[in-house]
């Protein structure tokens, strides 16, 4: 008998396991620990213009998920106001109407963004770079010189632009450049002048993320390409590189805002950040993809089924205590997977309220059964007998329990009473057969391996980690199947046959 | 409490639960023929038709309304046992030794009525000590007539001798003598005395309780190393034969020795505990490695040869106790 197929489907399964769960980790970054914390700005985008008493159309940029950051959600306070999202070349806008607008107007735009390492933007197309514009005299060699100047310190596409700007800058400004400053503005012209040379390079706004801050306004930056590189240059400094606070909020190279029917438009910025647990985080997303294949998550069902979810995907984890416990151990229980449906209880009433009332009802019920035996019954008729005590019992105790101001008494509804009364039932003919002694063991055993399951039932840490990664089951299956194989001694033979090994 | 290191046990070719469980009751013995062995009513027919001796059956109890023909039914005998088709460990057997009027008399000398004997039965049918609580069949067979020579090793109950039958070679014996302690039975944790037998003479070899060794019995004390059984070849072809049989390939077999019938087959069990070991202070583990080299389709008499053979032991019993002495 070839044990070949049985390690395949383990090492299968066990790959399966890990990568669903690696799959989940990173595509939807489902942590791995529950309390992870995730970091999120609120953004709000103020718009004020005054309006000239007649229709106004007002189109405003809207950030969206790039490197660092990932939209989240946003949404849009403007009363009164007709609002469409257009989208064009992979590029949003939000564009607002009114048929007729007076005085002082404010819209609000509000963005939640992420702070993520791995979002993954939409790739912006490289802009071209038109060299054919055209520069009036004097400009004109002023242009050309400043650009052979800086083309000769430079390499490449990114030194080149590094060199040009500085050229600009407060300390190096020479002649050419302040003749050219007087009548460009300096961002258009430095993304001329780099187009000029040949280089593709656009302006793009930014914002400065800093907490609390309120009335920012977006900056200049100049983004230059190499290729497919880009990186983001400095307009004033010329330094390299984008800033870790930085959000592009315009990223195309197109105006912010722009006002139809309205003068002296602004936009103003405030914005806090906030510690917001990764699982929010997750259930948006998720929630947000949820007509993909490998989205097949728990995440994508109604809340109330969710709920039941959670604990239905803790059951394996209960069931592997007991296997743990059996084939390892060699702990005795009664009934083999009663402890998991008493932990599942306990979960329900807590450990200490949960003990007393297992103990409670049990320990009455025994008595109960005591006397029922001597009324000569049928078993299915005794059983029943016992269920129908059981609940009494249970009642008994909540009502107790409440009048009593014990408030916790009242979650001992959760036993399943079936369960119990068979428990009962069994413990009783344990007790007649084999005398108290066993009945301590076996019920021992199973309130041991219910206590030990509810604790690992209960771990937060295993509670998320089942429930967010379904590829958990996998992996348990695989482990229970090599248990299920596991031909050694169990802890308890090492002492029950230590006397053969005396002589 | 002393501990032991599996390095140990495996060395003294001790058997653990697990290794019982997957390599052989789940590699030898077939699912589909345990109702053969967990049903006593069913072993007892096939033994019938197979001409093993068992105890002579009186009469079946099916249903609970012929419960009250019982009185009936055992009218003519003053001994009988009356038994769960499908109980397992023993649970739910009477043994009546006498009657006085109409009381009946258990081997305690605790006397029941009719109505004890009839509640008894009802809860058998009624499935209280079937595996899984099914509804059940009682069984009533003939008391047995255990041999004389036994009673100085038992406190009421019937000692019997537990063979483990491997592909049908018997590999390993022992005797269960009950005691005050096991209430007169006969089941080792319940704190009966389980005595190691060679297989190759029927001699004791060593004695154990509640897994401590032993050398006599705790309640007549009589020492057990004079303990032998008789027609002890006998007994071995008897247990080996029941592989053909059941065709079950790992199987504890449950024998007595009657006074006028010899030995008997009084059950068949398709998952045999492992105290066996204990009570022979050696693993089963090499001797069932022996017998799995062994081809198929040897006679019954040729594999108990083999057996009595290569299991060969000498009794710890004598040097123990001129050691002790």
């Amino acid at each position: 008998m070839s044990r070949l197929p049985f390690y395949l489907i383990v090492v299968v399964l066990i790959v399966t396991g890990i990568g669903m769960s690696l799959h989940r980790h990173v595509q939807f970054e489902v942590p791995w620990t529950p309390g992870e914390q995730r970091q999120v700005w609120e953004i709000e985008a103020q718009v004020n213009f005054v309006a000239d008493g007649g229709p106004a159309k007002v189109e405003m940029a809207l950030p969206a998920t790039q490197q660092g950051f990932r939209l989240q959600t946003e949404h849009t306070a403007s009363p009164g106001y007709g609002l469409s999202f257009i989208e064009e070349d992979g590029v949003r806008r939000a564009l607002w109407s009114i048929r007729d607008a007076r005085g002082s107007q404010q819209l609000y735009y509000n963005a939640r963004m992420q702070v993520t390492a791995q979002a993954q933007p939409q790739p912006m197309p490289p802009p071209t770079a038109d060299s054919d514009a055209l520069w009036e005299r004097p400009y004109d060699t002023a242009a050309s010189q400043v650009i052979d100047r800086a083309w000769s310190r430079s390499a490449d596409e990114f030194t080149f632009a590094r060199e040009l700007i500085r050229d600009f800058s407060e300390q190096r400004q020479g002649e050419n450049a302040r003749l050219l400053l007087t009548q460009f503005d300096r961002v258009p012209l430095l993304v001329r002048l780099l187009n000029q040379a040949g280089v593709a390079a656009r302006a793009v706004n930014g914002l400065e993320l800093e907490h609390g801050r309120r009335r920012q306004t977006l900056t200049p930056w100049i983004q230059v390409y190499d290729g497919d590189d880009h990186a983001l240059f400095n307009p004033a400094s010329g330094e390299q590189g984008r800033p870790q606070n930085l959000l592009l909020w315009e990223r195309a190279g197109q105006s912010v805002l722009e006002v139809q029917g309205g003068t002296n438009s602004r936009i103003t910025f405030s914005m806090l950040s906030r510690n917001q647990p990764a699982e929010a985080a997750v259930r948006d997303r998720v929630s947000e993809a949820s007509d993909t294949f490998l989205n097949f998550s728990i995440h994508s069902l109604p809340l109330e089924e969710q709920a039941l979810f959670q604990t239905i995907l803790l059951i394996p984890i209960g069931a592997l205590v007991v296997v743990l416990l059996r084939v390892l151990i060699g702990i005795k229980t009664s009934g083999t997977f009663m402890p998991v449906l008493i932990a599942l209880a306990f979960i329900q009433t807590t450990l200490a309220t949960g003990l007393i009332g297992f103990l409670l009802v049990v320990a009455v019920g025994l008595v109960i059964r005591n006397y029922l035996s001597y009324l000569n019954l049928l078993l299915v008729a005794r059983v029943t007998a016992v269920i129908i005590t059981v609940i009494a019992i249970i009642s008994l105790f909540s009502v107790l329990a409440y009048r009593m101001g014990l408030n916790a008494g009242l979650t001992i509804t959760f036993f399943p009473m079936i369960i119990l009364s068979w428990t009962i039932e069994r413990m009783s003919i344990l007790w007649e057969e084999e005398g108290p002694k066993e009945v301590l063991i076996q019920g021992g055993g199973s309130l041991l391996t219910a206590v030990l399951a509810y604790l690992a039932m209960n771990n937060p840490w295993i509670r998320h980690i089942t429930f967010n990664f379904l590829g958990v089951q996998l992996i348990l299956m695989a482990l229970i199947l090599m248990l299920g194989n596991y031909t050694g001694y169990r802890l308890l033979e090492l002492r029950r046959f230590q006397p053969v090994t005396e002589d | 409490m002393p501990w032991t290191t599996p390095g140990k046990l495996r060395a003294k070719g001790i058997i653990g639960m697990n290794r019982r469980n997957i390599h052989y009751i789940g590699r030898y013995n077939d699912r589909r023929l345990y109702p053969l062995v967990d049903d006593k009513l069913q072993t007892k027919l096939l033994a019938q038709r197979h001409d093993i001796t068992s105890p002579a059956l009186i009469g079946t109890v099916a249903t609970q309304f012929s419960v009250k023909h019982i009185r009936e039914m055992l009218s003519g005998h003053s001994g009988f046992v009356i038994k769960p088709a499908k109980g397992s460990g023993g649970k739910g057997i009477l043994v009546i030794e006498g009657r006085d009027g109409d009381a009946y008399i258990k081997p305690s000398g605790m006397r029941l009525s009719i109505d004890d004997v009839e509640r008894h039965v009802s809860n058998i049918l009624s499935g209280l000590y079937s595996l899984g609580g099914s509804p059940d069949v009682a069984l009533i067979e003939s008391l047995i007539d255990f041999d004389e020579s036994f009673s100085a090793y038992t406190h009421e109950g019937v000692p019997d001798i537990r063979v483990i039958v491997f592909k049908g070679y018997p590999v390993m014996a022992m005797m269960r003598l009950s005691t005050a302690a096991s209430d007169g039975k006969a089941n080792l944790h319940q704190g009966a005395v389980g005595v190691g037998i060679d297989i190759a003479s029927g001699q004791a070899i060593r004695g154990v309780q509640f897994d401590r060794a032993r050398h006599d019995h705790p309640d007549t004390g009589h020492e057990l190393a004079s303990l032998h059984i008789a027609e002890w070849r006998t007994l071995l072809e008897l247990a080996a034969s029941c592989y053909e049989m059941t065709s079950l390939g790992y199987l504890g077999t449950d024998m007595v020795l009657d006074r006028q019938h010899g030995p008997m087959l009084l059950e068949l069990n398709a998952r045999p505990g492992l105290a066996i070991q204990m009570a022979n202070g050696e693993g089963l583990r090499n001797r069932l490695d022996l017998i799995e080299q062994q081809p198929e389709d040897v006679a019954p008499a040729q594999r108990v040869d083999f057996a009595q053979h290569h299991f060969a032991r000498r009794s710890e019993l004598h040097s123990d106790q001129s050691a002790l002495a």
